[in-house]
């Protein structure tokens, strides 16, 4: 018999209250390792209380491997609390730094272009060269590197962070 | 006051009431072996090797329900407690592991016996800390002991750096735990419970599938009465034999790859699978997609983590055994099963457990004496075939208590854990049983046992291969006994399998070793063996010692090397005499070595990727 389960695959999201401590993050990545759980990001920074730590997850899986990791976690002594932000409304960020390489003038309006229709920051340049600075949700991050990849083959510098989320207030999009 | 961490450290065991330590010296521990030389009323025990030294310690947890405290150096020390971690944690043993650790200031820099013991443990380990301020010494311990025991217990390690041990502090021992990620559950819900009762009325062929969870909770008596009170068949693994009396009329037998027939049986064709404390692992299930497939599930058990983790279950009920198990007799009431358990238990008397291939001196012949002979016995058994005829054959009830390696598996586990058991249990007499290959794996705490002065009786079934393995091998690998020969010689060594001139202890180049055991000294069963004074054989144990060895070691010589008393047992005849001298030793170990069939094998076995009710039986 057993219950029946929802075994989808999709992106899930999950916000890890942590103990601010040495070792912390080596346990929750040596625990996804350990495990086989594939996870897409982890970000980590200190919150208001310092000697707490936020984590945001995220991971590819169906329901039962999800429900696995959370309990896992929720095993960890110095897991405080685990958040599924799977389905609720949610703000999450990424930042996301493009360097283009090799522009000529030309191309360097089109980037302008570009950056004000996304909402990039121009943040740095030189004769031939654009640094852009992004913080989007990952989905649109992704978009844009796509987009860039296209028009500028090869000449593409990319670096992100993961992706943070908190609670949203009212409405909110992934 | 300001106290050294030293000195903490000893006041923490004494709040924390231990009075077994097992330890082993080092540079970065040899503060806190000097404080404890002071300790009044905390035993030391001194093993030969770290990995004895904790198998010891779960040997002493798992029969006492007490913490097992362990205390090692760094590095060397710490790296060689990685095995005993790991099987104490599979099999939720409560233990406080503390390592010596260079000062903090060496830390990361590679110095000399510097491990990381904390990056290597943390996955095998309940939790993991280094102290890194005195200030923290007293929480941390209070910590571990409070993990260790609560929720489902487990190993915690605790790192200890050397300048931390010498530092001044508080000498305050806090007297209350309050960790914010860490609130083990206690209460049981009760619509859950009224959930999984109202699916077992409605049921016609339901079974309870009893795991070491039921045992660890202390919780066989409650069991008991819930499997009397609703009339149900009763199936255990082997971590949860003895939770109900094995003799008991509703008792089945053991599941799993080596479960016998009826338990698997109606496993396979049960309405409704009432679990109690187990993870559904996969020695248990077989053939994942088949297990318990017309079944509704309910499982009780301490851990989230354990539900729905293997087997889909349809009733979670996440809390402790014991807790769980009065709530439900609170609610519970008789089942009209009976018709269903009779039909179970002639599933069973058709097809009972037994040696049938087998002629003279059968494991189960020897496990039969056993259950004939004591009343009151703490039995420990490595791993491999010993194991699971001691499984299948043991007589158990709520008094008597088996302990096994059953998630990690660890040979060499024997030895040390009846060492252990016996510190914990001075009045009943502790027998182990081993195989010879698990035996040599930890045999160097023979020399823990003679020095502790325990009369514990270790029975060495010899069949000269590592048998679990060449099993398989004969089963399921055409026969090809692929290095699992304990015997062969170099000059001898072939590639052969069964049936070939290689197999079997036979072909061992008895010249070699066959010196004739006639003139062999033995100590008298009763005389101290402390004294360092060599006493000759009573006629009787003398009697016993015959026969050449074959292999190596000689398990008889090798015993009494160490100061024990050591017997050969070769034809099922000799069995009530060796076990009438071992249980008459008062201070003294004694190895009895059973030569038993090299090739017997261990049925019924579930081949792998198979569903259960697959089995070959014979
Ligand atoms: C430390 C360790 N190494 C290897 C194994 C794999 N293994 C399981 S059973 C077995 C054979 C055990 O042989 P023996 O101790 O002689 O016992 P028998 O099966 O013959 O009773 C082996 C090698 C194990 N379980 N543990």
């Amino acid at each position: 018999m057993g219950k029946v389960i929802e075994n989808i695959i999709k992106k899930r999201w999950i916000s890890l209250y942590v103990e601010n401590e040495i070792g912390v993050l080596a346990k929750i990545s040596g625990l996804f390792s350990g495990k086989s759980y594939n996870m897409d990001s982890l970000t980590v920074g200190e919150t208001e209380d310092e000697t707490i730590s936020r984590m945001t997850i995220s991971v590819t899986s169906d329901e039962s491997t999800f429900e696995q990791i959370k309990k896992q976690l929720n095993r960890c002594v110095e897991v405080i609390k685990v958040v599924d932000f799977t389905d609720i409304p949610i703000h999450m960020k990424e930042i996301l730094f493009v360097k283009i390489n090799s522009l000529k003038d030309s191309e360097k309006e089109e980037v302008f272009s570009i950056s004000k229709i996304y909402g990039l920051a121009v943040i740095d340049c030189d004769r031939s060269t654009l640094l852009l600075e992004c913080v989007q949700t990952e989905s649109k991050n992704n978009a844009i590197i796509k987009l860039f990849q296209n028009s500028f083959p090869n000449r593409i510098e990319v670096v992100k962070g993961g992706s943070v989320a908190i609670e949203a207030i009212s409405v909110a999009d992934r | 006051m300001e106290i050294r961490g030293t000195e903490l450290f000893v006041k923490a065991l004494r709040e924390e009431g231990v009075n077994t330590l097992f330890a082993y010296p080092g540079g970065q521990v040899i503060d806190l072996f000097d404080a404890l030389y002071d300790a009044e009323g905390i035993e030391v025990i001194l093993p030969r090797h770290e990995q004895g030294l904790i198998h010891a310690a779960d040997g002493y947890a798992r029969s006492t329900g007490k913490v097992g405290v362990c205390l090692v150096t760094s590095g060397p020390g710490a790296t060689n407690l990685v095995t005993g971690i790991a099987t104490a944690n599979y099999d939720s043993v409560p233990l406080v592991c503390f390592t010596g650790q260079v000062p903090t200031h060496l830390i990361g820099n590679d110095a000399f016996q510097e491990v990381d013991i904390v990056g290597i443990t943390r996955n095998i380990c309940k939790h993991a800390i280094t102290v890194r301020d005195r200030k923290d010494l007293a929480k941390v311990i209070k910590e571990a002991f409070f993990i260790a025991k609560s929720g489902k217990p487990g190993p915690v390690v605790v790192d200890l750096p050397k300048d931390i041990q010498q530092a001044m502090g508080s000498d305050d021992y806090p007297k209350e735990v309050s960790i914010r990620g860490y609130k083990p559950s206690t209460g049981v819900h009760i619509g859950q419970v009224r959930r999984a009762l109202s699916i077992l009325n409605q049921a016609k062929k339901p079974v309870f599938l009893v795991g070491g969870g039921v045992n660890i909770a202390g919780a066989g008596e409650e069991f008991t009465k819930l499997a009397e009170l609703t009339g149900m068949p009763v199936i255990t693994t082997i971590m949860g034999k003895g939770a109900i009396p094995t003799n008991h009329p509703l008792y089945i037998g053991n599941i799993g790859i080596h479960g016998n027939y009826a338990a698997n049986r109606a496993i396979s064709e049960c309405d409704v699978l009432f679990s109690i404390g187990t993870r559904f692992n996969d020695r248990i299930t077989g053939k994942i997609t088949e297990f318990a497939k017309l079944a509704a599930i309910i499982h009780i058990d301490i851990d989230a983590a354990s539900i729905s983790r293997n087997i889909q279950v349809d009733v979670p009920i996440v809390a402790d055994a014991k807790t769980a198990i009065i709530k439900i007799l609170e609610e519970a009431k008789g089942l009209p099963v009976s018709e269903w358990t009779k039909e179970v238990r002639g599933w069973k008397e058709e097809n009972p457990l037994g040696m049938k291939k087998y002629e003279g001196m059968t494991p189960e012949i020897i496990i039969n004496k056993i259950n004939e002979k004591f009343d009151d016995l703490i039995v420990v058994t490595d791993v491999g075939q010993n194991q699971m005829w001691t499984t299948q054959y043991l007589e158990l009830d709520h008094s008597r208590k088996l302990l096994t390696s059953g998630g990690l598996g660890t040979m060499g586990y024997g030895l040390p854990a009846a060492i252990g058991a016996k510190l914990g249990n001075p009045d009943i007499p502790v027998l182990c049983i081993s195989g010879d290959g698990g035996m040599q794996m930890n045999i160097q705490e023979m020399a823990t046992a003679v020095c502790l002065e325990l009369p514990l009786i270790l029975c060495v079934f010899n069949n000269s291969y590592l048998g679990n393995v060449r099993q398989w091998q004969e089963m399921f690998y055409g026969g090809r006994y692929a290095f699992t020969s304990l015997a062969t010689r170099r000059s001898h060594a072939g590639r052969g399998g069964a049936g070939t001139e290689n197999a079997g202890i036979e072909n061992a180049d008895i010249e070699n070793v066959g010196i004739e055991n006639e003139g062999i000294e033995c100590a008298d069963t009763n005389s101290a063996r402390t004294s360092g004074g060599s006493s000759s054989c009573t006629s009787d144990s003398k009697e016993a010692i015959k026969g050449s060895p074959k292999y190596s070691p000689d398990f008889v010589k090798l015993a009494e090397s160490y100061d024990a008393i050591g017997i050969r047992v070769e034809t099922a005849e000799e069995i009530d005499e060796a076990l009438d001298i071992a249980s008459k030793s008062k201070n003294t170990p004694v190895l009895i070595e059973f030569i038993i069939e090299p090739e017997a094998n261990v049925y019924p076995i579930v081949p792998t990727g198979k569903p259960l009710n697959e089995m070959v039986i014979d």
